[in-house]
């Protein structure tokens, strides 16, 4: 089963690695990469991506020639990814359980954010047919 | 030639592990040989004694593995003892090994219950299938990487948690391990109907080479045979069970003229020979309900009652909500669609159930049967928003918009 785990946070909430201190920032991003490395050794990981900042983001539609219009993402909107892992697991509480795990990545002075990790199931075939 | 080196592939392993007892690096080895030999064979031509000579080859890197880590921990005395000392001296490559046959104490060290189902998918599905890890990790859908950390930790296990290399006991047997790893590899495959996915019913292919490998080492296990047979006779109506879009086609839509004759015979000579040998168990009974149906022209041609039967003896093997789904609609068919509903309002009351899109599927079928539209377009609806099954998804809200129409 596959799960996307994606860790949504607030605009101008909590999570504003560029305004931590830097070692704070670093021991951060040190763990995000130990956690990827872990998924990775342990058979589970399909992908890990970090998202640029939102203020880079553009919001995209068709036109009415289907041309792109884009627009800059505006500041009222209320939360943006900030990245997202996909895993391949046996059952749903392990997928939970890694999501817990990312949720306790370290933050100012280096306390568990416990920021909110959104866990979605990977659309597929059914598991068994009987 | 690939067939050939695919077929020899757990033999060679079995033998190397058998005798040096290392999984990890025997698989190694054996992945090494089987390299040399698909570079050698075409020019050399294929030797006298390929098995012999795969033996041979993994054996030589065995040698050189076990040498190089003594070199390198500067332990020679401890690990060569390791090596069998009939083995310290090398054979000519050609030289008789003994023909005894490892696969099954192979299947059984894979399928292990130490491991995690995944990591028994895969450890099977390379060490007896043959299979690349690029192949099982195209066939999973997952990074060649991930696929291959997930099967050297399934190496690590094995060792780590000291399982042996024997063959199984019959009561090892029958817990069913093997037979069930099997299973799963073959429903990846049998469920996989479209698209990108398509690559993936290889898998039900190779899931029946190995149910027929099984019961080629173990011809009277009625309960192997019963797995065999009800691969065949589930694979035989693989073609008809999807239209060109890849969208599911249900069993009473399937254009029958195109289900796999050759196999469905196959199968019912299977389970019929089994059931008449020995006690029944649930992989025979589901073989037995699945060649009521390849046998019969239509749905309603069906000998439903004997289906019903036979789901009723299922459910006193396998707690299983499916099978208690199939049941219910099988009282529909022999008793009436209301029949069926009050079944389901039954099994509403198992948390495993209530929130399945399954039950929200049967419920739409049989309210559709009474000719309560408007609650088979809810239910339908409500079945397609609870499943992760695109295909299914798809099917569900194609039959709510049919009767939208109708």
């Amino acid at each position: 089963m596959k799960f996307m785990l994606m860790m949504n946070t607030p605009t101008g909430g909590p999570y504003q690695i560029a305004k931590w201190p830097h070692e704070d920032f670093r021991a951060h991003i040190a763990f995000m990469k130990r956690f990827a490395a872990k998924l990775g050794g342990n058979g589970e990981l399909v992908d890990a991506q970090g998202l640029a900042g939102p203020d880079q983001a553009k919001l995209v539609k068709g036109g009415k020639d289907g041309a792109p219009i884009t627009d800059g993402v505006f500041p009222e909107s209320k939360e943006f990814l900030a990245g997202f892992w996909i895993v391949d697991v046996d059952t749903k509480e392990r997928a939970y359980a890694i999501a817990a795990e990312a949720s306790m990545a370290p933050g100012p002075g280096g306390a568990p954010l416990h920021l909110p990790i959104e866990v979605r199931e990977v659309m597929s075939v059914p598991p068994e047919i009987k | 030639m690939i067939h050939l080196l695919r077929e020899l592939a757990p033999q060679v392993l079995g033998a190397v592990v058998r005798r040096y007892r290392d999984f990890a690096a025997s698989e190694d080895a054996v992945q090494e040989a089987l390299f040399a030999a698909a570079q050698q064979w075409p020019t050399s031509g294929v030797p006298d004694h390929p098995r012999a000579w795969l033996i041979q080859v993994a054996s030589r890197r065995m040698v050189d593995h076990v040498r190089s880590e003594a070199a390198r921990r500067q332990r020679e005395q401890i690990v060569v003892s390791l090596v069998p000392p009939e083995d310290q001296l090398a054979r000519a490559a050609d030289e008789a090994i003994d023909e005894h046959d490892d696969t099954l104490e192979l299947l059984f060290t894979c399928c292990h219950p130490a491991l995690s189902p995944s990591s028994q998918i895969a450890l099977t599905l390379r060490a007896v299938g043959g299979l690349t890890t690029l192949e099982i990790a195209k066939a999973f859908l997952v990074p060649e990487a991930t696929m291959a950390q997930r099967i050297s930790r399934a190496k690590a296990t094995i060792k780590s948690s000291g399982v042996p290399f024997a063959a199984p006991t019959e009561a090892e047997l029958a817990t069913g391990s093997v037979m069930h790893v099997l299973y799963l590899i073959f429903n990846e495959g049998y469920t996989a109907s479209s698209g990108a996915e398509l690559v993936r019913t290889d898998l039900a292919c190779e899931a029946i080479r190995l149910a027929r490998m099984l019961h080629r080492l173990r011809p009277d296990d009625p309960e192997i045979t019963g797995l065999l047979a009800l691969m065949l006779l589930t694979d035989a109506r693989r073609t008809a069970r999807t239209g060109p879009a890849g969208e599911l086609i249900p069993l009473d839509e399937q254009d029958r003229t195109r289900w796999d004759r050759a196999q469905i015979a196959e199968g019912v000579d299977l389970v019929t020979g089994a059931f008449a040998r020995a006690a029944v168990g649930p992989y025979q009974i589901q073989a037995a309900i699945a060649a009521v149906h390849d046998e019969a022209v239509s749905t309603d041609a069906t000998d439903w009652p004997q289906i019903l039967a036979l789901y009723s003896v299922l459910l006193g093997f396998d707690d299983n909500p499916m099978v208690a789904l199939n049941h219910a609609i099988a009282i529909a068919m022999v008793n009436g669609a209301a029949a069926g509903l009050s079944r389901l309002a039954e099994l509403e009351r198992d948390p495993r159930l209530a929130e399945h899109h399954r039950l929200f599927a049967v419920r739409a079928h049989l309210l559709e049967r009474l000719g309560d539209r408007a609650g088979a377009i809810d239910h339908y609806q409500r079945a397609a928003a609870r499943t992760t099954s695109i295909a299914e998804r798809d099917y569900l809200l194609a039959r709510a918009a049919r009767k939208e129409i109708s």
